[in-house]
């Protein structure tokens, strides 16, 4: 299935004006022509294969299609790609490197803060900007900042644990810099 | 030689961390919707905006002329080619595009074919449907009219809207205990409709390759071998022709378990058009239009001796199932397993009566998250037993302990005919109360009530059977209930799992390993799972009621004894000794009275391939199918401490304790995490997490604004305990574990809240539970039932 992951752009209906849109995905400059109605999600999975964003309500409600832009959690499947236009857009894909994990990531493994993996994209990245304004927050805090992200599966105490591990690493981290 | 560490090579007991984190923490999961195949076609669904109409006219001329569309089809074409109706799991038909009616809000109507979904839509927005309203039926209640409207006006022989009538027990002896009570206690309760409502919502890509003849389809199932069955039925397509692949699944819950419309539709989307057909469902579509859960009435009694015994138990269920019999579940059992009901209490004897009912509804009656209607049976089982203790004026942990089964009692036959096996129930029960403060409690509760606080205790105990078959009891549509797992050990000693399961979440990857680890010493680390594609996996019967640990778990056990079996004659082949002087310890193989002398399990893997003795097979690959004796029986026990504001309404937990015994676990830290989650579904149930209708039969609850799902902040914490008491049937001595949690769950937290606003008189509020019905039945000291009712503007 060497498809899976082939960039296949959305084909803008015939006749239907389209817009040249420039937006910086994971650090790197991506311009597209999109349809003004097309939603970020859809532009970001569709025509530039980043999947692990994933679409999960129609409502905004779920959280699953978060991503950071311009470093602020956005829903990503209720803003319009034109809207990104000279914007910056994180996504899950952009947290690790080759070599190394996200702490944020390494966290959700060891305290088994996700079961079906399908909200865990839009908890790390909420999660990501949470910990970048507030290295040290309390559980209450946690669970204030993840709740625009919905999880079916773990009851979230879990994942609570994931963001804290998370955090003690990074401070680590800091403090060894 | 030391042996081996069974922990350090992720064994069992071992909390592992999981295998498939390590994809989905990077955003790397492949989720249906993720899969792109060459020139894929896109499929939207029209569905209906009415609960109960006649079509009298569908016009889709329109939808044609819109740029990029390829194919629509209606209920017309489907008929063509017999394909307008499809089979249920319950025996039942289900319209697959609808032709002479909508029977609800939701229906599939029509669908459009196109370059991609955005202009998909947009044809489906010209379609013109011309609908003759009828009216609308909404619950089991209005079902029964004799004037109501026939909803199945498409079957022969179906005069009314009734299903079916089902019951069990002894009539005649129940009567008479009931003769003999000295007290009778009632309770009559409601479960409200609810959804599974994953994350990810159903679809299918359904690819056709008219040369070779073929039809793949990646589908979100839970039992991919059973749609392989079905599809090849329903789309009379040869089963060696037909592929189903289920890939990462975003949650399952049962959801995933039905044959929907969508499906169907997309496969013949992609016969006619020879190209990938994608459907994805949206939100809205899964809330309005996928199987839902519970929805059942009932009317309760138990008879009562003074000292607390209970001497006989009634029920009577009246059951909502939509406007298709949809239910998933095994076929003698038409209201799935609720004569389970009551097992883990010793009663003499007991009467279950059934009536299922036609509405204009979503069909479905899935088992969401729950081993068939198993929720709704320990649910108005925990619910009796709360109000018959304080109609005996007897303490709630008191009468319980009177009634349950003694550990010198298993085996167990139930009033209802069950085979309970194994479990400490007291011990679970007093482990719970000690934890949560049990003794202190009604001294707190009198302190508090004194300075104006409400607070309130509940218990839940049961158990409940998981795991189904065995196969001469329990099958869906007819297929057997068994499992299965092929086990491949290469000649590096390395290995690659496959079983008849389907992983939604819960882990197979890693657990499975585990198991192989325990029976083999192979490092689980060494061991590739694979699941979902029916091509290479063997045949199974897939992963809901909490079945897979239970069923395909004790397949993977049995295959890897297969494999030790063989590797022991290579190595006694290869330590040139006989067979019966060989010795097992985990990983290794050695001379009895001489233990230097050794193989392990990877020497034996090469020589499988290098060194075979004369007259064995070589190679080291087996599979095994594992029908179980009997389901397998944990047992929790949960207690819940709430605070109850009397100006209000709302109510706070305070502590929830929960014990366990799911027998061995293999992973503690994926069971805590199932309980955990399950734990969180019970407390949407009581809470806020129902799907009502209005009295024309719209749906509200159509998506997370109306259907609310708790999250982060409202969610409280559990506080976890654990007791163990090995499945004797089970080869690794483990139980099914991922459902209890949502069954015992809701009466915990509803218990509770009764505990706290009882002295008023009211016996009972009906989930859910929300503050406004809390306050209520405060303010009034009476009962409040049945569903919220639907507000205006």
């Amino acid at each position: 299935m060497s498809s899976l992951y082939d960039v296949i752009p959305p084909a803008p209906s015939k006749g239907v004006s389209t817009r040249r849109t420039t937006m910086n995905v994971n650090g790197t400059s991506q311009t597209l022509e999109v349809e003004p109605r097309l939603l970020l999600a859809d532009a970001l999975r569709q025509a530039l294969g980043l999947t692990g964003t994933h679409k999960g309500c129609d409502t905004s409600n779920c959280g699953a299609c978060t991503v950071l832009f311009d470093g602020r959690p956005a829903k990503s499947c209720t803003m319009l790609a034109v809207q990104a236009d000279g914007h910056n857009v994180e996504t899950v894909e952009g947290l690790a490197n080759a070599s190394e994990l996200h702490p944020i990531q390494e966290g959700f493994k060891q305290e088994h803060g996700l079961q079906c993996g399908y909200c865990t994209p839009g908890m790390m990245m909420t999660a990501k900007a949470l910990l970048e304004r507030n290295p040290n927050p309390t559980e209450d805090e946690v669970r204030w900042a993840l709740s625009g992200n919905l999880c079916r599966c773990t009851g979230y105490q879990n994942i609570v644990k994931s963001v804290l591990w998370a955090a003690k690493k990074m401070r680590e981290q800091d403090q060894e810099a | 030689m030391a042996p081996l560490d069974e922990l350090k090579i992720g064994g069992m007991g071992a909390s592992r961390r999981r295998v498939e984190d390590n994809r989905f923490i990077r955003g790397k999961g492949n989720y249906v919707d993720d899969i792109v195949l060459p020139a894929m076609l896109h499929m939207q669904i029209l569905r209906s905006p009415v609960a109960h109409a006649k079509i009298k006219s569908i016009d889709t001329s329109a939808a044609w002329e819109v740029p990029g569309v390829r194919l629509v089809l209606t209920g017309e074409t489907m008929a063509a080619r017999n394909l307008a109706w499809m089979p249920t799991l319950s025996y039942d038909t289900q319209a697959v595009l609808a032709t002479d009616k909508v029977r609800f809000q939701g229906q599939e109507v029509a669908a459009v074919i196109a370059d991609d979904p955005y202009i998909a839509q947009d044809a489906c927005d010209k379609i013109v449907v011309e609908y003759e309203q009828l009216p609308a039926i909404v619950n089991p209640i209005q079902a029964q009219k004799v004037d109501a409207p026939l909803i199945r006006d498409d079957k022969e022989n179906q005069a009314s809207n009734k299903i079916f009538d089902w019951e069990i027990g002894d009539k005649a002896a129940t009567d008479q205990a009931f003769a003999d009570a000295d007290v009778v206690s009632k309770l009559d309760l409601h479960y409200p409709r609810s959804h599974p409502s994953p994350l990810e919502t159903c679809g299918s890509i359904a690819d056709f390759d008219r040369a070779t003849g073929k039809l793949t389809v990646y589908m979100t199932s839970q039992a991919p071998h059973i749609v392989r069955a079905a599809v090849a039925m329903v789309a009379e397509l040869p089963e060696h022709m037909v592929r189903i692949v289920s890939p990462d699944l975003g949650g399952g819950f049962g959801n995933k378990v039905p044959i929907y419309p969508g499906y169907v539709v997309s496969i013949l989307a992609s016969i006619l058009t020879e190209r990938p057909v994608k459907w994805i469902e949206s939100n809205s579509e899964n809330l309005i239009s996928t199987g839902f859960g519970r929805d059942v009435y009932l009317e309760g009694e138990l008879a009562l001796r003074k000292d607390g015994k209970i001497l006989g138990m009634r029920m009577k269920t009246i059951s909502d199932h939509g406007a298709f019999y949809a239910d998933a579940q095994p076929t003698k059992f038409k209201i799935g397993l609720m004569h389970s009901t009551f097992a883990c209490y010793d009663i003499p004897t007991a009467h279950l009566v059934s009536e299922g009912f036609y509405t204009n509804k979503a069909p479905g009656g899935v088992a969401y998250r729950c081993s068939f209607r198993v929720t709704e049976a320990m649910f108005f089982q925990e619910r009796m037993v709360h109000a018959a203790a304080n109609d005996l004026g007897m303490d709630q942990a008191e009468f319980r302990k009177v009634n349950l089964v003694g550990d010198d009692m298993f085996p167990y036959r139930t009033a209802f005919g069950f085979l309970t096996d194994s479990g400490q129930y007291q011990k679970c029960l007093d482990v719970g109360l000690k934890a949560i403060g049990y003794d202190t409690f009604k001294q707190e509760q009198e302190e508090a009530r004194k300075r104006g606080k409400l607070l309130g205790i509940g218990i839940s105990t049961m158990t409940e059977p998981l795991g189904a078959g065995n196969s001469r009891e329990y099958d869906i549509i007819g297929i057997k209930m068994f499992d299965s797992a092929e086990l491949r050990v290469h000649m590096t000693g390395k290995a690659l799992l496959r079983t008849g399961a389907k992983s939604q979440g819960q882990g197979h990857e890693t657990t499975w390993s585990q198991i192989v680890a325990h029976e083999l010493g192979i490092p689980a680390d060494d061991i590739v799972v694979e699941e979902g594609d029916t091509d290479s996996a063997p045949f199974g019967m897939g992963t809901y009621a909490s079945r897979s640990t239970p069923v395909a778990g004790a397949a993977v056990a049995m295959v890897s004894r297969k494999i030790r079996a063989k590797a022991r004659k290579i190595a006694a082949h290869l330590l040139e000794v006989s067979e019966e002087d060989i010795e097992w310890e985990l990983g290794r193989f050695y001379v009895r009275g001489n233990e230097e002398r050794g193989v392990t399990i990877q020497d034996c893997a090469l020589a499988a391939y290098s060194n075979i003795p004369d007259g064995l097979e070589p190679g080291l690959e087996n599979t095994a199918y594992y029908d179980p004796p009997n389901l397998t029986w944990p047992f929790a026990a949960y207690l819940c401490k709430v605070e109850v504001d009397a100006e209000s309404g709302v109510w706070d937990v305070l502590n929830f304790v929960a014990v366990d015994d799911c027998g061995v676990r293999i992973n503690p830290m994926i069971v805590e995490g199932q309980v955990m989650g399950g734990l969180t579904e019970a407390y949407a149930m009581a809470n806020m997490q129902y799907i009502t209708f209005d009295e024309e039969g719209n749906c509200i609850g159509s998506n997370y604004m109306d259907y609310l799902l708790p999250t982060a902040w409202e969610t409280p914490g559990f506080e976890l305990h654990e007791v163990v008491t090995p499945c004797p049937h089970h080869p690794i001595g483990a139980k099914g574990v991922g459902e209890c949690a949502t069954v015992a769950g809701p009466a915990a937290f509803v218990n509770a809240v009764m505990s706290a606003i009882e002295h008023t008189g009211v016996r009972n509020v009906d989930m859910p539970l929300m503050p406004n019905r809390v306050y209520e039945a405060l303010k009034t000291g009476k009962d409040v039932s049945g569903m919220p009712p639907v507000l205006g503007d």
